[in-house]
């Protein structure tokens, strides 16, 4: 507030350029500092103990096999179907992330925008399958999509198909449940965000003579864009972490890698090559969301606009 | 955009019998009003008069109940606002916070489909108009309220509408600042020729700017008139008040005039003459209303003033002005306003004054049955 005023147009002036000039409120600054950091010192130890350690713990035991080596790297390097099972899981988180997004961009459109009281009720019903166990809903799928389930039947009695379709134990059904279960997190981020554009720009969109789709494409599409990133970048991160769903809805191809990592700890008791391929996911994470953020250079949207 | 070319004389906006209904609320009720061609017409009236929902109406965002609109004789009412080809200054500006000022004064020529050297030439020319040359590049959050201000019009207007609808668009801005932004508004609309509607619930306002203005009270128009009117003629308490400022006094008709003239007495036994619109007959029930700054303390008596005695109560200097409170006794209080010059003499609270002002400036207003 202070650098806003002080500062001309156009220049934002940073914190250290002021501080000079206001020299005897240093010490108030600091103690305020102080203050901060005590109040965030619970949450900082329980990531340290809980997060920071164990992820220390999987990076050591991933270089670590009856001494220091690098072989658990190698190996997953030489083996291609380990290649192709982190090329998977990639590819499955971004036609998730797709699809919710294509999906939650209307809810969330309708969330957003229609009265408080409706808007309400809806945000329930979207929450509402939090509320039961995610293995309970992965099952009621599995009810759903079989070969004698119920969208089989429906489909079968109205002759749209004479033999069942296999919708379940392939990357069909893995995407289905995994989509359900992550549209909840695209509907909401897209709806706060679009609940705070100004209703007043799309009508002087239209003053300004733009049709609806002009509207849309021009106003409203662009400042719902943090909502769009900051939901898809949610969604496609969950995804690449999801173990449940695929290793009930899947078939044997569709291995994801959170599974081969609890195939590693549970069966092979390889615990080096399992924190090998933890580190390789949270490595090709990182480098997608850096890539992610110098394309869509989320500072910029997150500071200008919602 | 500069006179010359861009000239296309301001269109006529006739509304007949508008009126709309929420459930079973008439926010708008029988409105009908004609905005001559190049006017700057002015909807006034405290919130919940119903005149930003008429202007809505107008630029078709909100659908009559029942009425019309034309605009040059043009039946609009079935069109969205798209296809009004009217430009609209809205309360909270609406400048597109993601794109520039030059992008923001383009939309309507792209959206439109002009060419890409007459959108730079005219965004150029509409810079220009709102003196705002030189902040091409910048983004919305780096300007102030009245620059944000100044880009919603050049944008409003860079399309050349016909007509401008603004709805309080001052509201946001300190005094000074509105001051020059009117003074800037009347200089563009003047320039451009073009029909200017606008609302706001402020009377001075209202009263610099308009060319006529429609004063509106529960969805209704009270009256409409030029500035002038408002202020001398009002046709009812209502108006007396809600532009500028009137003292009221009850009272009941003792004798009547032919030429429209009358003679009343007020509670507490103050006999006034006055004059009326409308003919007023004996022992009707009246209430009187005069201004403030006609009242002039301690002159002389002449045979024309009505006059009065009463004891200062309250004194509020305002600079240019003083404000005294009068009790008149049982007729009530009078709020009497002198110009602070050196000959005037200062009162004092407890001060007994004389009053007087001129029948001319005593408008008497039948009282309604339901106003007891």
């Amino acid at each position: 507030m202070l650098a806003t005023l002080a500062s001309s147009p156009g220049r934002p002036m940073k914190a250290d350029e002021i501080a000079p000039v206001v020299a005897p409120m240093e010490a108030a600054d600091r103690r305020e500092t102080r203050q901060y950091l005590l109040l965030l010192l619970p949450a900082l130890l329980a990531l340290g103990v809980f997060f920071v350690y164990p992820l220390c713990g999987i990076l050591l035991r991933s270089v670590y096999k009856n001494g220091y080596t690098l072989e658990s790297y190698r190996q997953v390097a030489r083996t291609s179907v380990y290649l192709m099972v982190i090329a998977l899981t990639f590819r499955t988180a971004a036609v998730v992330t797709l699809i919710a997004l294509l999906l939650g961009y209307p809810l969330g459109y309708v969330l957003a925008t229609v009265r408080p009281r409706l808007a309400r009720v809806l945000v329930v019903i979207v929450v509402l399958p939090f509320l039961t166990s995610i293995i309970v809903r992965t099952y009621a799928w599995m009810v759903l999509l079989g070969s004698n389930g119920v969208v089989n039947q429906y489909l079968q009695a109205l002759g749209l198909t004479h033999q069942p379709l296999r919708l379940l134990y392939n990357q069909a059904g893995v995407v289905v449940g995994m989509t359900y279960v992550l549209l909840p997190f695209m509907v909401l981020t897209l709806a706060s965000v679009m609940r705070g554009i100004d209703p007043a720009l799309v009508r002087a969109a239209h003053s300004l003579g733009a049709n609806r789709w002009q509207a849309f494409r021009r106003v409203f599409l662009p400042l719902s864009a943090p909502g769009i990133v900051g939901g898809a970048l949610l969604v496609f991160i969950l995804s690449l972490g999801f173990f449940i769903t695929p290793a009930l809805m899947g078939g044997p191809s569709d291995v994801m890698i959170a599974m081969l990592i609890e195939r590693e700890v549970e069966f092979t008791l390889n615990w080096s090559f399992a924190s090998a391929l933890a580190v390789i996911l949270l490595a090709l994470s990182l480098v997608g969301f850096a890539a992610y953020y110098r394309l869509v250079r989320l500072e910029r949207l997150f500071e200008g606009l919602g | 955009m500069a006179a010359p070319e861009g000239v296309r004389a301001g269109a006529e906006v006739r509304l007949q019998g508008l009126t709309k209904l929420f459930g079973p609320v008439v926010a708008v009720g029988d409105v009908s009003m004609t905005v001559p061609a190049g006017s700057f017409f002015t909807l006034l009236g405290p919130s919940g008069s119903g005149k930003t929902t008429t202007l809505m109406m107008v630029a078709g965002f909100v659908r009559p109940s029942r009425g019309a609109i034309a605009i040059d004789g043009i039946d609009v009412a079935a069109l969205p606002p798209q296809k009004r080809d009217l430009g609209i200054v809205f309360q909270s500006y609406a400048v597109f916070p993601h794109l520039t000022v030059s992008e923001n004064i383009a939309f309507p020529l792209e959206v439109r489909k002009v060419s890409a050297a007459d959108i730079r030439r005219r965004v150029g020319e509409a810079l220009e108009l709102v003196r705002l040359t030189g902040y091409e590049g910048r983004l919305p959050r780096q300007l102030s309220g009245g620059e944000q201000q100044r880009v919603a019009l050049a944008r409003a207007l860079v399309f050349r509408p016909r007509v401008l609808l603004m709805d309080e668009p001052l509201g946001a801005l300190d005094k000074k600042l509105r001051g020059h932004m009117q003074l800037e508004l009347k200089r563009i609309q003047r320039l451009l020729h073009v029909t200017v509607i606008y609302v706001t619930h402020d009377q001075e306002e209202a009263l610099t700017m308009s060319d006529r203005v429609a004063v509106m009270r529960a969805g209704r128009t009270e009256q409409i008139g030029t500035p002038a009117d408002l202020y001398e003629l009002p046709v009812s308490p209502f108006v007396a008040d809600f532009v500028g400022e009137s003292n009221f006094l009850d009272g009941v008709v003792v004798s009547t005039n032919p030429d429209g003239r009358a003679l009343v007495r007020t509670v507490g036994g103050l006999e006034l003459s006055g004059v009326s619109r409308e003919p007023l007959s004996l022992g009707q029930r009246i209430v009187a209303a005069v201004r403030p700054e006609k009242i002039v303390p301690y002159e002389a008596p002449a045979a024309e003033l009505n006059r009065g005695k009463g004891v200062v109560d309250q004194i509020v200097y305002a600079g240019d002005a003083t404000r005294y409170s009068v009790v008149l006794g049982q007729a009530g209080t009078l709020t009497v306003k002198v110009q602070n010059r050196l000959a005037s003499r200062p009162l004092a609270t407890g001060d007994v004054v004389e009053l007087a002002w001129d029948a001319g400036d005593t408008r008497l207003f039948a009282r309604a049955a339901d106003e007891g």
